[in-house]
């Protein structure tokens, strides 16, 4: 590429910004911009939850002492937000599409137009959702208060303002981006792959966003066609969950948790790809058991599907339909287990580099596996009776995604920053990050399991003088992680201020998959000439 | 658009463009599915007396049985319809197996004609697959005139093997309840006049 066509540098990228960014067709340039969308949106939608905890550092009314409902309103704000436009894009929208095509040896991905309209979705999608906070809601208030969950009647005749259109729209639109992008993926690992780069042979990480744009493309769809009924049922008079017209309440929750509960797997499949490559790479070893993790994770998948009513055993289902999902949710335990104990089995016996990456993988290991055994807890619909809807669900869900997922961005964040920008992350202030996010996110969610056993209710602004402690506590943890997000920025600009350059391969023997064979960065077009994967190679 | 430097080898777009479209129709009939939900649903809960959905009888029952139980009646109207409706008596003792008919007493209590249509369940809901209705005035639409009261008969039996059921056999009360709303298009004077409902756009 010695010799650059007009309107393209000497790497084949365009020089004119509009045509580089907007229309942009290449999978690194749209990686980074989802990465770039997911560090914003994350940043705001922590910010509420700050906000959140300032208010709940005391009993009383604070700072939502004028206008309570905004409390709710940002409640569920911050989990549309953390759930579609952070945790989604980062992982499948970022990393996915940088290191996808680069693991599997292919030079783009299968639609790059279609890539680009993913991308520009989302943002149309944040913007109808930040439209939504400044009409009238429910409660008489400004924005939508009614939890990420949308539930009717208070989705329906409760909210009379187009605030829920707004949020509505907003999540077409992000599910349209989505299911747009599932359907690139999977046409890119199916017919793209490099030769003799075979499905037993691509990397976990490949793995990992298959089985979730696999979840997304079977869960999604059924999300949209339930708030399509709720929005005839808002504006054009069906009664889909409307008892007065024959329909059914009920009938929306068990279709929002059909994908919903696929969805919270979509959320960490990516990071548990990440967390193999990562501990793999550090232990220098091959993943242990490598076909046993493809597989539990596709076993994770499958019985993600069947399990949505455990979070519904409140609403009236007959005992032997709450035992079946007690069972069926109990089992994934299983294949969880296959994978965490793999990953334990892959440093068994390893070269361990406690780098960067490493250490914020030991802590997604560490914390992932709490929230999971709080998760076996939850499953017990008995149990449940006591805990649904306290602080208990709060504590281990956010032990499994603001811990668990989170993590897992940031190990592969630290892991591949080299890659993308070429240029070496500060081992200082990421450090500094880790530790002040690792042990600040332990004060904040681990006392909520001591307040939602004794009974704390989600979702309110006030709370009586009895629990006062533990959310006090709490909220000293929230202050913690925000500083430790702020390391993650300092940190952020220290890396892109580096002049020097690092090699290929920063990782050293134990980074086998092929993105460290390229430069860093990878040229703007790799792969012009595909690579040949031989049959004796590892994974 | 401007042809970019490298392109995919044409070759292959065809074979993208098949996956690309089968995993698109994937999709669309997921779509369809959610939409499915709804008549499955309602089949699922006629089948199965899921949610205490009561059964339809085209016959009365043949046996009774010296099982005792207490039923209970219970009315409740929709805000958006401005009727008075209450069960003639709250309560009777009958036998399991038993024929019976009780009467719930409706009032329009505006000076509109209103017509109705009641949603009903029975709970526990357990028992709703052994409580059958020969007659109801909930299996069609009733219109009050202003001022107009009517006895509502609802002619019922609770299946025998209700108290064979194990998990129905524990039971010694069961309590019918009603629902009346305002039927759709029918009620538009009084409607428009109650936030929440229909807003028609």
């Amino acid at each position: 590429m010695a010799t650059a066509q007009a309107g393209y540098n000497e790497n084949g990228a365009p020089t004119s910004f509009v045509t580089r960014w907007l229309y942009s067709t290449n999978h690194k340039d749209i990686g980074t911009m989802y990465l770039i969308f997911a560090i914003m949106a994350g940043l705001f939608g922590g910010a509420l939850s700050v906000m959140m905890r300032m208010e709940l550092a005391q009993p009383g009314l604070q700072y939502f002492a004028d206008n309570p409902h905004l409390f709710n309103v940002f409640v569920t704000s911050h989990g549309i937000i953390m759930i579609f436009f952070m945790v989604m894009p980062a992982m499948i929208g970022g990393f996915g599409n940088w290191f996808v095509p680069l693991m599997i040896g292919a030079p783009d991905m299968a639609f790059p137009r279609m890539n680009n309209i993913s991308f520009w979705l989302l943002p149309v999608a944040f913007a109808l959702l930040l439209l939504s906070l400044f009409v009238e809601g429910d409660s008489g208030g400004m924005g939508v208060g009614g939890g990420w969950t949308l539930y009717p009647p208070l989705a329906t005749t409760g909210s009379p303002g187009p605030a829920m259109d707004f949020a509505i729209l907003s999540m077409h639109i992000a599910g349209a981006s989505s299911i747009l992008g599932a359907i690139n993926f999977i046409t890119t690992i199916f017919n793209m792959r490099a030769p003799g780069m075979t499905i037993h042979k691509m990397p976990l990480f490949v793995w990992s966003i298959l089985v979730t744009t696999f979840l997304l493309l079977l869960s999604l769809p059924v999300f949209a066609g339930a708030i399509t009924m709720m929005l005839t049922d808002r504006n054009f008079g069906t009664t889909f969950f409307s008892a007065s017209g024959g329909g059914d309440p009920i009938l929306y929750q068990h279709l929002f948790w059909f994908f919903a509960h696929p969805e919270v797997y979509i959320l960490i499949l990516p990071g548990f790809g990440i967390i193999s490559q990562v501990v793999s790479t550090f232990s220098r070893k091959p993943v242990f058991g490598y076909l046993g993790m493809a597989y539990a994770m596709v076993a994770i998948g499958v019985v993600g599907f069947i399990v949505w009513a455990h979070h519904m055993y409140t609403s009236g289902m007959s005992v032997e339909t709450q035992a079946y999902f007690v069972f069926a949710t109990m089992v994934i335990a299983v294949p969880t287990g296959v994978k965490v104990f793999s990953w334990i089995a892959t440093m068994w016996g390893g070269s361990i580099s406690f780098r960067l990456p490493m250490i914020w993988a030991l802590g997604f290991i560490f914390l992932f596996t709490v929230g999971g055994v709080t998760g076996v807890m939850l499953a017990n619909a008995g149990v449940d009776r006591a805990l649904h809807d306290t602080y208990y669900v709060v504590a281990h869900f956010h032990y499994v995604l603001s811990l668990g997922a989170v993590f897992s961005i940031f190990a592969g964040w630290y892991y591949w920053i080299p890659k993308i920008t070429g240029k070496m992350y500060s081992d200082f202030w990421g450090k500094l990050h880790f530790w002040l996010t690792f042990i600040g996110a332990n004060i904040l969610f681990f006392p909520q399991h001591f307040l939602g056993a004794a009974g704390m209710p989600r979702r309110y602004v006030d709370y009586p003088d009895g629990f006062a402690f533990w959310n006090q506590v709490s909220s000293i943890g929230s202050y913690i992680t925000a500083l430790g997000t702020v390391c993650f920025i300092i940190g952020v600009y220290v890396t892109l201020s580096r002049r020097e350059r690092v090699g290929n391969n920063p990782w050293g023997e134990g980074a086998t998959t092929l993105e460290w064979t390229l430069t860093s960065p990878p040229p703007y077009h790799c792969y012009e000439t595909l690579p040949k994967i031989k049959a004796t190679d590892h994974h | 658009m401007t042809a970019t430097p490298i392109s995919v080898s044409q070759g292959s777009s065809g074979k993208h463009r098949a996956v690309g479209f089968m995993l698109a129709a994937v999709a669309a009939g997921m779509v369809g599915m959610a939409y499915a939900a709804v008549p499955l649903y309602r089949m699922f809960c006629q089948v199965t007396g899921y949610g205490g959905t009561t059964r339809v009888a085209v016959a009365p029952s043949e046996r009774v049985t010296d099982t005792s139980i207490v039923m209970r009646f219970d009315a409740n109207v929709s805000g958006q319809l401005a009727w008075d409706f209450k069960p003639v008596e709250a309560k009777f003792d009958m036998k399991i197996g038993e024929n019976r008919i009780a009467n719930y007493r409706a009032t329009n209590v505006s000076d509109k004609t209103l017509t109705g249509t009641a949603t009903f369940n029975v709970s526990p809901e357990a028992a709703g697959i052994y409580f059958n209705k020969i007659e109801c005035f909930c299996f069609t639409e009733q219109t009050l005139k202003p001022g107009e009261s009517v006895d509502m008969p609802v002619s019922f039996f609770v299946d025998p093997a209700f108290a064979e059921d194990p998990n129905t056999a524990h039971i010694s009360q069961l309590t019918l309840s009603y629902t009346f709303y305002p039927v759709a298009g029918k009620q538009a004077a009084t409607a428009a006049k109650v936030p929440g409902n229909d807003r028609g756009g």
